[in-house]
Order: C-alpha cells, then sequence, then structure tokens
C-alpha cells in the first residue's frame, strides 16, 4: 500500500484516509508492473507539485480563492503558484461559486478546452449541491452533474485553510495516478455517453460544412 | 419607509412622468420594480423617483390585467436607466414596453420557456438544465405604439453588418466575475457595447417569496459579498422599520463601525484588483495583506471572514469579541500608514496616471440618469451618499465628509475609494471609544410576520445605494422583495463610458467602476 507524502501534512492527519485507501485499492486492482509504478511515480511527484489552477471564479468562493493566493495563505508555497487565464494552460479548475444553468455548458466548454490530465475541485457548497440557492429555478444542483469532480471542498465560502487541505487531497490523488496504465486504463469513460459523442459528431460536421 | 404609492393608468403614465421629471426635477429613477398581483391586480410596475435638486421623492405604479400580452409604455426615454431594468421586468414577467429599443431577455437564456417570477409560472417544468451553447440574438425587437392604439413590432440589428464584435467573458479574469460584454470595435476604438448578464443569476428574489423573513437574511450576505454587512442592514433596516421594532444604541453604533470596516475591505479589495487587472501583482498583495487584518477583526466577533451573517431582525447575532476595541484601534493607525503606500506603489506611479486620467469620462447627467450611485456617480459631482441624505443607524451623530470629485475619469473613482477609507477610519474612530451599553439583541416574536404594505430603504452600501423594497401581504414571507442592485446601473453605463475609448481601456473603466458581478444578475 503506497502512502504518498504531502508537504505539511502527516499522512495520519488526512481524515478521510479509508476512502483514500479504497480508492488506491480500486485503482491497483490488477497489479502494477514495478519498473512502471517507478515511472509512474516519477511523473506523479512532478505533476501533483505543479498544479496550476484556471482563473475561474463565479462568485464568493472566488474572493477567498484571492485570499489563498495572497501574501498571507500563499498557495504558491505548495506549487499552486501560477494561476492561469487560459483553460488550455490550466491543470486544475476550481469551481468556486454558483453555477447557474446559463454557465453550465460555459463551464463544460472550459473543461473541455483544459488538457489532459485535467482535474476538478468543486469549492464551496454551491458546486458541491447548490447550497444555499438548491431551491432556486437557475442553479445546477452540484456541479458533477456538469462535470467530473475530484475533490469537494466544503463551506459557505471555505476557509483557506479548508482550501489549502482541499488541494492536497488532491494532490494525494494525483499522486497515486497510473500514467502508463494498468488494467483500469481500458476503461471507457463514463461521462463520454454515446449520445453525447454523436451529437459532438453531428456538431462538427455541421461546422465544418458552415 | 411606508411608501405612499400613487396609482396611475397605463395610459397616462408617460404624461405623468414627462411631467414629474420637468415639473418636479424627478431626474434619479432610484427603482422599477416589476410586480404580478395575480388574476385581479394584473402585472405591473412600481417607480421610486427622487430629485437631486429638492431631495423630493416620489412612488407610483401602473398596471394591466392582460396577462396573455401584458404592454405597458417605456420610460426609457426619460431615465436611461430604465431601459436595462424593464428589460429586467421583461424578462421576469413578460411585460412588454411599447416604445422601449431593445427588448430583449437580459439575464434568461434566449430560448428560456416562461417568466420565472409570475407567481403561476413552473419554471423548471419546462427548462431543464440546456446543454447547447446559448443562441446570442443579432437583432433585437421593439414595440411601437401607434397613436390609433395599435402595438407593431419592429426588429432591429444589435451590430450593423460588417462590424468587427469581439466577446470579452464570460470567463474573463478582468471582468471581475462572469460577465459578458460584446464589444464592436473600429480598430482598437470601442464602437458600441453590449452586456449580456445572467450567468449567476440565482433568483434570489424568487427565492425570497418561499422564505421566512429571517431566512432571507442569509441570502443577503450572498449578494454583493463586499458588502455583506451593509446589505443585511439594509435588509433588516428595512423589517424592522415596518414592523416598528426600535434597536438599542449600541446596535446602532455596532452596525456602523461594522458597515464602514466592511467599506473598507471593499475599497482595499477594490484596489488590488485594479492594480491585478493593469499588471500590478505586488500592489495587489499589499492590499490583501491589509484586507486580512480586517477579516481578523470580523472573524473574531461573526465567527465568518466574507459571509458574515451578523445583523439580524432587532439586532446582532452575536455582542462584540472583548478584543474588538482593542484590534480596531490597532488597525486605525496601521490602515492610514499603509495608505500611503498604495499611493508610492501604484497610484502615483506614471504608467497608472497615464492608464486613468482622463479615460472613461463620466458627465453629471449621465450618472444621475444612470442612476450610478456609489464612488462612481461620486467621482463626477453628484453628491448621492445615502449616509447624508438620508441618514440612518449612528451616522447622524458623526461628523465626516461626503468625498465628491468633477473629473469623473477613472482615475477619480480611484481617489474617491482611497478618500473615503480615511473617512470611514475617522468615522470608526469617532465611535469606537464610546460604544453605548444596552441590549445586543431587542426580543422579536418567534413568528416574525411583517404588517400589510410597501416598504423601502436604503443604506450605503459599498458600491452605492443598496435598497430593498418590500411588498408585504401580512404573511410570514414577504409577497416581493427587490433589491436595487448596486452594480447593474454600473453595467448599463459602461457603454457610455467606453464609447470612443480604447479596448484596453475597457479593463481599467470596468475596474474603476467597481461592480460586484452576483449583485447585478441577483
Amino acid at each position: 500500500m503506497k502512502k504518498p507524502n504531502i508537504k505539511s501534512i502527516p499522512y495520519e492527519e488526512f481524515k478521510d484516509n479509508e476512502t483514500f485507501e479504497k480508492l488506491v485499492a480500486e485503482l491497483n486492482a490488477g497489479g502494477a508492473n514495478v519498473v512502471v509504478r517507478k515511472l509512474d511515480d516519477l511523473i506523479d511527484w512532478g505533476r501533483s507539485n505543479s498544479l496550476w489552477p484556471l482563473t475561474f471564479a463565479t462568485s464568493c468562493c472566488g474572493i477567498e480563492f484571492m485570499a489563498v493566493c495572497a501574501a498571507r495563505y500563499d498557495i504558491a508555497r505548495f506549487g499552486f503558484e501560477v494561476t492561469r487565464n487560459s483553460p488550455r494552460q490550466a491543470d486544475v479548475i476550481l469551481v468556486s461559486g454558483t453555477i447557474t444553468t446559463k454557465m453550465a455548458p460555459v463551464l463544460k466548454r472550459l473543461y473541455d478546452q483544459m488538457a489532459d490530465p485535467k482535474y476538478v475541485v468543486a469549492i464551496g457548497g454551491c458546486s458541491i449541491s447548490g447550497g444555499p440557492f438548491t431551491k432556486s429555478y437557475h442553479v445546477v444542483r452540484g456541479v458533477d452533474t456538469v462535470i467530473p469532480v475530484d475533490v469537494y471542498v466544503p463551506g459557505c465560502p471555505p476557509r483557506p485553510e479548508s482550501f489549502l487541505y482541499g488541494m492536497m487531497q488532491l494532490q494525494r490523488k494525483v499522486k497515486v495516478e497510473n500514467f502508463f496504465g494498468t488494467v483500469n486504463r481500458k476503461e471507457k469513460d463514463p461521462f463520454a455517453k454515446e449520445a453525447v459523442r454523436e451529437k459532438e459528431k453531428e456538431i462538427f460536421s455541421e461546422e465544418e460544412q458552415a | 419607509m411606508n411608501l405612499d404609492i400613487r396609482t396611475v393608468a397605463p395610459e397616462n403614465l408617460r404624461e405623468e412622468m414627462l411631467r414629474l421629471r420637468r415639473e418636479q426635477k424627478m431626474n434619479f429613477l432610484e427603482t422599477l420594480t416589476g410586480m404580478d398581483w395575480g388574476e385581479e391586480g394584473g402585472l405591473g410596475v412600481v417607480y421610486t423617483l427622487e430629485s437631486t435638486e429638492t431631495g423630493e421623492r416620489a412612488a407610483l405604479k401602473t398596471a394591466t390585467t392582460d396577462r396573455e400580452n401584458p404592454m405597458l409604455p417605456s420610460v426609457s426615454d426619460i431615465w436611461k436607466i430604465a431601459n436595462i431594468y424593464e428589460r429586467e421586468v421583461y424578462d421576469f414577467y413578460g411585460i412588454k414596453f411599447t416604445g422601449h429599443p431593445d427588448m430583449r431577455r437580459i439575464f434568461l437564456r434566449e430560448d428560456w420557456v416562461g417568466y420565472p417570477f409570475r407567481k403561476d409560472d413552473e419554471p423548471e417544468k419546462e427548462n431543464p438544465l440546456r446543454m447547447t451553447n446559448e443562441p446570442l440574438a443579432d437583432v433585437t425587437e421593439s414595440y411601437v405604439l401607434n397613436p390609433d392604439g395599435t402595438v407593431v413590432k419592429e426588429t432591429h440589428p444589435i451590430f450593423e453588418e460588417g462590424e468587427y464584435v469581439v466577446n470579452i467573458g464570460p470567463q474573463h479574469p478582468s471582468t471581475h466575475g462572469v460577465l459578458h460584454f460584446r464589444v464592436s470595435l473600429d480598430g482598437e476604438v470601442i464602437r458600441k457595447i453590449d452586456p449580456v448578464l445572467g450567468y449567476i443569476h440565482r433568483g434570489v428574489e424568487k427565492l425570497n417569496e418561499s422564505l421566512t423573513y429571517p431566512q432571507t437574511l442569509a441570502l443577503t450576505d450572498r449578494l454583493d459579498y463586499l458588502g455583506a454587512m451593509q446589505n443585511r442592514h439594509a435588509l433588516c433596516l428595512c423589517i424592522e422599520q415596518a414592523m416598528g421594532i426600535e434597536v438599542s444604541d449600541r446596535v446602532k453604533v455596532i452596525r456602523t463601525i461594522m458597515d464602514e470596516l466592511q467599506r473598507i475591505d471593499s475599497h482595499i479589495l477594490f484596489f488590488s484588483c485594479l492594480c491585478q487587472d493593469l499588471g500590478a501583482t505586488t500592489a495587489f498583495l499589499y492590499g490583501f495583506r491589509d484586507r486580512e487584518k480586517i477579516l481578523d477583526i470580523f472573524e473574531e466577533t461573526c465567527g465568518g471572514r466574507l459571509i458574515l451573517n451578523y445583523n439580524t431582525i432587532g439586532g446582532v447575532m452575536a455582542d462584540l469579541h472583548p478584543n474588538f476595541v482593542k484590534r480596531v484601534k490597532e488597525f486605525i493607525p496601521y490602515m492610514r500608514k499603509n495608505l500611503q503606500e498604495y499611493f508610492d506603489i501604484f497610484i502615483n506611479n506614471v504608467i497608472a496616471r497615464n492608464r486613468m486620467d482622463g479615460v472613461g469620462i463620466l458627465s453629471l447627467d449621465d450618472v444621475i440618469s444612470f442612476g450610478c450611485t456609489g464612488g462612481t456617480g461620486r467621482a463626477s459631482g453628484w453628491h448621492n451618499d445615502v449616509r447624508k441624505r438620508m441618514p440612518y443607524a449612528a451616522y447622524d451623530r458623526v461628523e465626516f465628509n461626503e468625498i465628491t470629485r468633477k473629473e469623473g475619469d477613472s482615475f477619480a473613482r480611484l481617489m474617491i475609494r482611497m478618500d473615503e477609507i480615511k473617512e470611514s477610519l475617522n468615522i470608526i474612530e469617532q465611535l469606537i471609544d464610546n460604544i453605548p451599553d444596552g441590549p445586543f439583541q431587542e426580543k422579536t416574536k418567534p413568528i416574525i410576520k411583517v404588517p400589510e404594505g410597501t416598504y423601502y430603504t436604503a443604506v450605503e452600501g459599498s458600491r452605492g445605494e443598496f435598497g430593498v423594497f418590500l411588498e408585504s401581504h401580512g404573511d410570514k414571507t414577504p409577497y416581493r422583495l427587490h433589491y436595487r442592485a448596486t452594480g447593474l446601473p454600473l453595467v448599463a453605463v459602461m457603454d457610455t463610458a467606453c464609447r470612443g475609448n480604447l479596448i484596453a481601456d475597457l479593463i481599467t473603466i470596468g475596474g474603476t467602476v467597481d461592480y460586484v458581478v452576483p449583485d447585478i444578475d441577483r
């Protein structure tokens, strides 16, 4: 069992080690080649320590995100130092704020524009479940209905400390990834459904014709 | 205050409005609120007006019982801000304004079915989550009322054939949130801006109609999160005035100090973001360093950093923390000293001055017609401070200057905020030593019911007049709760402010006008 080492927080102090261990067990269910795994470790080490977030914020949580980037909390200490304004240069999208039904297609497009490997962190109650606006007619109840989410950070808005904790959880997830793949790499992307793919094809052909 | 509303028939509305504008000099359209009074009352609009010269106020309403095809006359040629307010009403209630030049939806998608704020509408039934890209029309409609009473629908193009249109937003780091501008360019010069809003429209006003009064308080903090204290203060004040609750002196002083701390917080963030937009990242970090000090003070007393949830109906949530006075007293000289650094590092810099001096000039007539309250209006010489116009809380017992300037350019808007930080520090200094004793919370009934009537209360938010329009039918939930967004006029004025300027100046002008998008969209 691999216990990834995260700067500043010892493994035992993470609160959900059971879930994490289950996830690792699932990932490595078929076993991994020793050499390949070592290469993976090297790649994951590099990736997890330079996750560049996209400058994306829709409401309150965005201000806390700015506070996390500023001097006192200084997210740069952990490798998230450069926020990127273009999704094409970003590794992780921090969905900070309410996502409305008008914003949902835009968010999906932003996610699609990001280069792999890409990660999503849902920050705050609104992006997790709709938060205080869950009964509204114009709010998406959880950003995970639109894009797959890696880490959820609860709060309204979360404190900067929980921001950092959530980001470190993401680092842990990145550190156990299998880049070269095990048996799991053949698994189909659960979010790319056949119908969606066909629709995309249609759109592409329409665009080509135009 | 309880509004004394005059009913005007739709056919006489324009005449009456023109008379008020001309004879009583009602040049400031404060709010324009759509209403649904059911089958009998019909769909209508409530207008509140103020004269900036005499201080006189007026409230009018008009309604139509036609629910199929409701039509009311437009006032968008009398007050420029009515253009965007009427589009909002059309979006939510489906009332078409005859004579309005641009009758499009503004917050919801153009393929949205129905009008969500009508009492009989079921918005979720016909509007599933649409993941297709939103349609954006190239033409707009207007309804022209002929002298014989018939209405003709006309279409106009939004942008002329061959115009070069650039999209800024909805995902753009310098729009301060998810705001979408369609900008028409002639080379580098801006010809026209068409704002597309609603990317963070959460339907707060509609949600309020199903929440009890104490529950509605929670959502105000999340409108303009940099004016969380003041927003909540406004709603508490409105409900207290309607119910006749008199809060203790202690509460009044606490609220005043908190409002001013929030204002400093907001203005520091304004400065930081403006610097960041113009590429001065160091200044951004300086601003946030000082802002954390205020957040520390808030955190001790309120428990929150950004969303504070502090004011309640009849008082505040908790008494001041024992450290509060000490911390605030330490903060005042600290901030005064550090404010000088802002000037050294950014404001006196020649590059920054060149980007702001004489850029994006707004005239006095424009800011009043657009209802741009707050620092943006005061930078053009409009004395619009609610703290002076209609004193509330403890503002009548402190001495402070209302900062105004004449230039109306980006630099003036920046300087207004910097000077207001100093004024806010002065206000806090006057109050902090003698916070009166008393209860921090009045006893209220377990179930709060506001007596029947229509009420309007405004406070000076961080970026202008934040108003609460409340119509109660005597229930434990409001019949209609409308917020006068401070940011909506500021976005509406962007077109006027930016025309003829360079596209790069759009960022500076947007930064100095200082809007917060969740407050615009509500």
